[in-house]
């Protein structure tokens, strides 16, 4: 599915990522863990192809694909989903409209037939349910005057009715609640069984996020690179010690 | 991979769309401006007598006036001495069908979309096109004479109508007015003439298409709209101009007048040359735009500034009847090195007058976009409330958009807000788009679309497509 070698990114000439490595294969979840500022969000933002970023050495490989190679778009198109730390507003921009260009502009990748208005209403309202979301929301403008929960449940949201194939989310339990927090969860579950070849990357600072979503393994980055890799009760051992014990078997 | 920058750069380097002429012979005065043009062209019009002293009046004004310079904009000065200020398309017999029009001039129509044959068949729609400075084509003339609404040339008005001409004309905006308006005064060419009496619902949207075309014809509009007591009508003007080199000056004058208890709705889609991508040989827009709402009544403006490489221009309410409404909703777009300042002007006089001004400015490339608005209370306009907001978009780093607000209250009871924002579009939101698989092109139209929103939906229906596209196609502009 996702194949990184030796990435390294910067950001206005600072250097973030120092050479990651990272294999995701198809029907894995994968979590990284880290601390503000290690690079994890950066790591997001280079995957989905973010302008700002140089990436300055390394590969990666999507679907059999240079994934460095394609415009932020095509990535999407080829399947690739981000779900955004902060989701930005769009005002004036109907949600409904918004998802039907991107639906369709993704159906269009695939050389099907744009879906006609109707079907697809339908089809929002379903996947609405799935993430509890207030069908009301549908007739907003993107995010605008959405509350941080409402925001990540929407990504989640956008997330079911465009079925990627990789789903990378970025820090998506900051600023829920519990119950925003199982909600997102179990819609990040359900499209987990819907397609056992999906894969998953969830980026966190926290290790909580990983009792509902329990991944297949754990990383842990600091400083640009995963330091390292473990199962899942590696975020307990995190939890338990955390992050400095890493730092400092790092240095030493 | 190319850069969301890089997309933007070649929206930016899109060449107008509706750039070339047509030849017509045109039957047109010399080039220059004296009492004798002027009285040439009246004749030429077959105008009375009362119609060429208002604009001999207006002329010898002019020659005292100077031209104003307290806009936000820049250009060399205009040598009004090298204008035609009269040139009509020369086969002009008396039409009756779209067969007897010259066929070079419905192929005009058709290249800019606007073929006659289907606007016939656009239901609600009557036009009266204004190929350069007179009407060749008026249709739904009969359905409108049934409601005995009065829809022609101000040319025709003037012959057929003297007592409303000579009544209205130069009420709203007086011929000493300005510079800009006091020279249309002296010699305007023609323009629209609408007349809804009393208690008439006008049973059609009207709409009229303006053209600049013969070389060097500086095009004064005139238009006069009366809504007598409780009626209603609403009107569209919506324009293109060919490409050409030498910056062609506009200089327009708009009178409304909203009796006891009428409505007036007035839309504007503007697309005007804008110059190229250095800004030479765009048209200069200089207009004058005002309605006076008597008791009860309400004026409507809603305008979408794309085009034209110098806007300046304020269409404006006198509220000048108790409880009357003034609305002003805009948005003005500048590429390259287009420059825009407009605005409104809410002059409350009434008790219990009310007005609100939405304005969207949107800049991109090199442009400069202002918004310059006036909201005056006088001391006798008791519990007047305005509200106002004026939001600001930039796209790259390049372009700049000011306002200017002015407000003068003279009444304690006034409650007057202004909010006002600017942003710019982000690269977050692009970036959130894309990653969406939207492309950046989609992505712009959309956002720009969601920011002008509440300006658009004011637009008649029949129009706002239009508007959308001409959005998309203005646009294709520039991020950074």
């Amino acid at each position: 599915m996702l194949n990184i070698k030796d990435l390294k990114a910067e950001i206005d000439g600072k250097k973030i990522l120092k050479g990651l490595n990272l294999e995701i294969k198809p029907g894995e979840t994968h979590a990284i863990m880290g601390v503000n500022g290690s690079g994890k969000s950066t790591l997001a933002n280079v995957l989905g192809g973010r302008e700002e970023y140089e990436v300055t050495g390394g590969s990666v490989e999507f679907l059999g694909q240079n994934l460095l190679d394609l415009d932020p778009e095509e990535r999407a198109r080829e399947g690739l989903f981000l779900a955004f730390q902060y989701p930005v507003e769009l005002p004036g921009v109907l949600i409904s409209y918004f998802l039907r260009t991107a639906y369709n502009a993704i159906r269009e990748h695939r050389g099907e037939a744009p879906m006609p208005v109707r079907e697809f209403s339908k089809l929002i309202q379903e996947k609405a349910k799935l993430l509890e979301l207030n069908p009301e929301l549908l007739q907003r403008s993107v995010n605008e005057g959405f509350s941080g929960g409402e925001k990540k449940r929407n990504e989640i949201f956008q997330m079911a009715l465009l079925e990627p194939k990789l789903c990378i989310l970025d820090e998506t339990d900051s600023g829920l609640d519990i119950d925003a927090l199982q909600v997102v969860s179990s819609g990040v579950n359900t499209l987990r069984e819907q397609d056992p070849e999906r894969s998953f990357l969830v980026i966190t600072h926290y290790q909580r996020l990983l009792n509902y979503i329990v991944p297949d393994y754990v990383h842990v980055m600091i400083d640009g690179r995963i330091v390292k890799s473990g199962g899942k009760e590696l975020a307990l051992e995190l939890e338990e010690k955390g992050y400095s014990s890493f730092q400092q078997s790092l240095a030493s | 991979m190319t850069s969301d920058t890089e997309t933007l750069e070649n929206f930016t380097q899109q060449e107008y769309k509706y750039g070339f002429t047509v030849d017509i012979e045109a039957d047109e005065l010399p080039v220059g401006l004296n009492e004798e043009i002027i009285a040439a062209l009246s004749a030429k019009k077959d105008e009375p007598k009362f119609m060429l002293d208002w604009r001999l009046k207006a002329y010898r004004k002019w020659l005292e006036m100077k031209s104003p310079t307290w806009a936000f904009v820049d250009f060399e000065e205009i040598d009004y001495q090298s204008i035609k200020y009269y040139s009509a398309p020369k086969k002009k017999p008396e039409l009756k069908s779209l067969d007897q029009v010259d066929p070079k001039l419905l192929e005009t129509y058709e290249r800019l979309g606007i073929p006659l044959e289907e606007q016939k068949r656009l239901a609600g729609v009557a036009v009266d096109a204004v190929f350069d400075s007179v009407s060749i084509a008026t249709t739904y003339k009969e359905e409108l004479k049934n409601a005995g609404v009065i829809f022609c040339s101000i040319s025709e008005a003037i012959k057929e109508h003297p007592e409303l001409v000579k009544k209205y004309l130069g009420s709203v905006v007086p011929y000493t007015d300005n510079y800009f308006a006091t020279l249309n005064s002296a010699v305007f060419s023609d323009g629209t003439f609408v007349y809804v009496p009393k208690g008439v619902k006008c049973p059609l949207e009207l709409s009229t298409y303006f053209r600049i075309n013969a070389q060097n014809t500086g095009q004064f509009e005139r238009t006069l709209i009366i809504a007598d007591e409780d009626s209603s009508v609403s009107y569209l003007e919506g324009c293109t101009a060919p490409m050409r080199d030498e910056n062609q000056l506009h200089a327009a004058v708009v009178e409304l007048v909203a009796l006891k208890g009428a409505q007036i709705k007035y839309s504007t889609i503007q697309n005007w040359y804008p110059g190229d991508k250095e800004g030479k040989g765009g048209i200069y827009n200089f207009v004058t735009k005002r309605g006076v709402a008597e008791e009860n009544a309400k004026i409507s403006w809603t305008q979408v500034e794309t085009g034209s490489a110098i806007t300046w221009k304020y269409p404006s309410c006198i509220l000048k009847g108790d409880n009357s409404v003034g609305e002003f909703y805009s948005v003005a777009i500048t590429n390259n090195k287009q420059q825009a300042d407009t605005g409104t002007k809410m002059i409350h006089i009434g008790k219990n007058t009310k007005s609100t001004i939405i304005s969207k400015g949107i800049s991109a490339g090199n442009a400069q976009n202002s918004y310059r608005g006036l909201v005056k209370v006088l001391r006798g306009a008791d519990n007047a409330r305005n509200f106002s907001q004026c939001d600001s978009m930039l796209m790259g780093d390049r372009c700049g958009a000011h306002t200017f607000p002015y407000i003068e209250v003279d009444n304690p009871t006034a409650q007057i807000e202004h909010e006002a924002t600017t942003s710019k579009i982000g690269e977050d939101q692009l970036f959130y788009c894309n990653q969406r698989g939207i492309s950046t092109e989609d992505a712009i139209g959309m956002i720009v679309h969601g920011f002008c929103k509440e300006v658009l939906n004011e637009l008649p229906m029949e129009f706002a497509l239009e508007a959308r596209q001409l959005l998309a196609i203005s646009l294709e502009g520039s991020v950074g």
